[in-house]
């Protein structure tokens, strides 16, 4: 059995930024090196600087598949794995197989890859990641649906930030460096716009120092970031099968990945209404690494407290009660019976991000 | 301090803008590559830069380089044209000047200053190299310069914190402020250990510290651009990429479990802690002390405390949350303050919060 390889990670906060420039230009000294390092899967976008990056690298043919009436190309993994270089260069990290493929997901066709023992070099924007689709969506308006979960993103070996002021890479929109000429424009007046890119650009700065903190405290966290008992930080989310516990998932997964508190997620059942709803956000959590949990019971709020209580949580994430008819408001709100029930914790109540 | 709730910025601030705006009306453009050590790139990013720039038909000039010069540096100076430094001799110590004169006389439209951090022999026209190319800038030279997080004045005492050495020479941040762009340069600090030429190692620890401090610094530089951004667009920004967490404390709330978790997750998430309280006329001796004390912690712990003055309690918290920019919102909760039909004010701030989350903290000695 082989050694895992090692996974790093070119992080952008647009197109065009020059993340699949630089990860070349890397490969290229490296390969002068002697490196035995090969390019798996590239995404020329007709640029010709980058294309010009490639040359004296040799590339891995792609696999071709159709897929209602279209032909559609991805990356080989299995005659990646059957060349096994040293190093393997995967553009674009965060794509989505054409349906038929193996595995859902590029990064999905990485982890194969690095399991066997080679090291991926790979590119992706920051956007990309789950945690901050709510976010970017609120701050940009484009809701991104190739995501990756951000423990993938947590596990590589490197995250390396390319930067580019916004200003630099608009001057390369206008020069049709990044896309053909119409395109661009329409790109220069939708997301390319200042403020979305100096938004997404902080995102990136700040996603990187985090990622070269988590990095850092393999060792214990100094003792004034301990809550003041000295208790390790669990986190436990309240799921219900509304829309908005999607919000709530991200939101809870990412304020414990900053606290580097356990997450949990339940679901109080008090009918089977709603199951497929629930199940979905079920296993949306698990994806992210967030351990579920079914529970019955007739008195939600009891039922999550004593659960809680009983896991050692010390904060309670929720989504935002449903308005009650004027005759049930003498009755308290379910937030409002998990607080008095569960006053040795935190009660976060979650709000849908809107724009 | 006092603060603002009707979501103008204050005057200070636009006085601030206005001069910023017309200095840069006529002053060239500042383009700062940041770096956390040296030997990450940022020179070679710099030259690259003019290289290219003098390729599309600018006029580049090179006013000062290090005395170290790697060959992929080497190779692109050979392309580009030089003012070279005034090198003197002062008490014992070698200086490189910046020939000023030959600069002014020259007035390219771009020059590259590497070792902005340099400082000038003493009787020169400004003690610091920074200072020399402030004076660049004012006369309409656009400025290609690198710095590394060690010579930014305000993050000395924390770059000594992590290497245990201090730079004699410094930059003040408030001049990577002016900066119209500023470019962080990273690399993984295995890739700087490769490099060293003399085979010792680097601690990867101390590297790792530093390159998030510049990328803390950096995303701290381009959120204030952001912010310029949106302002000076009438765009009433909703959003922050840095969490932003607003403790409200009254004078019954658990003010040090609420400062204590609130500090906790400011430093977490390299965020912005902020306090406030709703000024109440009708306040009893008793409270108006608890509330004091409150205020007194959170001021002892380093938070911004802010008065809102607003009969409305739920309105005035709401207006600053939004006008801050507030991503988590730390409050107080009571069981006796619901009315029967009325909803209490806490549930109203439930319902009406947009874009935070709301935490709760029961107050204490209530059943």
């Amino acid at each position: 059995m082989s050694h895992k390889g090692k996974l790093k990670i070119y992080l952008g906060y647009a197109a065009g930024v020059g993340k699949t420039f630089r990860m070349l230009e890397e490969a290229v000294a490296m390969r002068q090196k002697g490196v035995d390092i090969v390019i798996a899967y590239f995404e020329p976008h007709g640029r010709k600087e980058t294309i010009a990056k490639t040359e004296g690298l040799e590339s891995i043919p792609r696999r071709s598949l159709t897929y209602a009436g279209t032909a559609f190309e991805e990356m080989d993994t299995d005659a990646v794995l059957h060349r096994k270089p040293a190093v393997a260069l995967v553009d674009e990290f965060a794509h989505t197989n054409v349906p038929g493929s193996k595995r859902l997901k590029r990064w999905q066709d990485v982890h194969v890859l690095v399991e066997a023992g080679i090291d991926v070099w790979t590119t992706m924007n920051v956007q990309h990641l789950e945690s901050l689709n709510d976010q970017v969506w609120h701050s940009t308006g484009v809701r991104v649906r190739e995501t990756v979960p951000d423990w993938v993103v947590d596990e590589a070996d490197e995250v390396v930030l390319v930067d580019l002021t916004p200003r630099a890479l608009r001057n390369r929109l206008e020069r049709g460096v990044v896309y053909p000429s119409e395109k661009a424009q329409r790109a220069l007046d939708n997301f390319f716009t200042e403020g979305n890119l100096t938004a997404l650009r902080e995102l990136a700065m700040r996603h990187t120092a985090h990622e070269v903190e988590e990095r850092l405290e393999a060792d214990p966290s100094p003792v004034g970031m301990r809550p003041p008992d000295g208790r390790k930080e669990r986190l436990l989310i309240c799921l219900t099968g509304s829309p908005s516990s999607a919000v709530l998932i991200r939101r809870g997964k990412r304020v414990a990945d900053y606290l580097q508190a356990d997450c949990l997620a339940i679901h109080v059942s008090s009918s089977p209404r709603g199951r497929e709803d629930v199940e979905r956000h079920m296993s949306f959590a698990r994806n992210l690494r967030i351990a579920t949990h079914v529970l019955e019971g007739s008195d939600v709020a009891r039922t999550i407290a004593e659960f809680a209580r009983a896991q050692g949580v010390t904060q309670i994430f929720m989504g935002r009660s449903l308005p009650r008819q004027w005759w049930r408001r003498f009755s308290e709100t379910i937030v409002q019976q998990v607080v008095r029930q569960s006053r040795d914790m935190q009660v976060t109540v979650v709000a849908e991000r809107r724009r | 301090m006092p603060s603002r709730v009707d979501g103008r910025p204050d005057p200070e601030e636009l006085l601030r803008r206005v001069q910023a705006d017309e200095r840069r009306e006529s002053r060239g453009r500042l383009k700062i590559f940041l770096g956390y050590a040296s030997r990450v790139g940022k020179s070679f990013r710099m030259y690259d830069e003019g290289r290219r720039r003098k390729q599309r038909g600018q006029d580049v000039l090179v006013g000062a380089v290090q005395s170290k010069i790697t060959p992929d540096i080497q190779e692109i100076l050979a392309s580009l044209e030089t003012v070279p430094t005034i090198s003197t001799r002062h008490a014992g110590r070698d200086y490189e000047l910046m020939d000023l004169t030959a600069l002014f006389r020259r007035h390219p439209e771009v020059c590259l200053v590497d070792g902005l951090a340099y400082d000038n022999p003493p009787g020169s026209r400004n003690p610091q190299r920074w200072q020399d190319v402030r004076e660049l800038l004012d006369r309409g030279i656009g400025i290609l310069t690198a710095v590394n997080v060690q010579h930014i004045r305000e993050q000395q005492d924390k770059v000594e914190r992590i290497t245990g050495k201090r730079s004699p020479y410094s930059v003040p941040e408030e001049f990577l402020r002016e900066a119209e762009e500023i470019e962080i340069v990273d690399a993984p600090p295995e890739a700087l250990m490769d490099r060293l030429p003399d085979g010792s190692m680097p601690d990867s620890r101390r590297l790792a510290e530093l390159r998030e401090l510049a990328l803390l610094l950096a995303a701290d530089v381009v959120e204030r651009q952001l912010q310029d951004y949106l302002d000076s667009h009438g765009v009433a920004a909703v959003w922050s990429a840095q969490e932003r967490i607003l403790v409200c404390l009254t004078p019954k709330s658990n003010a040090t479990a609420m400062l204590r978790s609130g500090q906790r997750n400011a430093a977490r998430f390299h965020g912005a802690l902020l306090v406030a309280y709703v000024q109440q006329d009708n306040l009893g001796p008793k409270d108006r002390e608890q509330l004091e004390s409150h205020l007194a912690l959170a001021r002892e712990l380093g938070a911004e405390v802010h008065c809102l003055r607003n009969s409305d309690f739920v309105q005035a918290i709401l207006d600053f949350a939004r006008e801050q920019r507030v991503t988590q919102l730390f409050v107080g909760h009571s069981f006796r303050d619901r009315g029967l039909l009325w909803r209490g004010p806490i549930d109203r701030l439930i319902d009406a919060a947009e874009n935070f989350d709301v935490r709760l903290f029961p107050h204490p000695g209530e059943p």
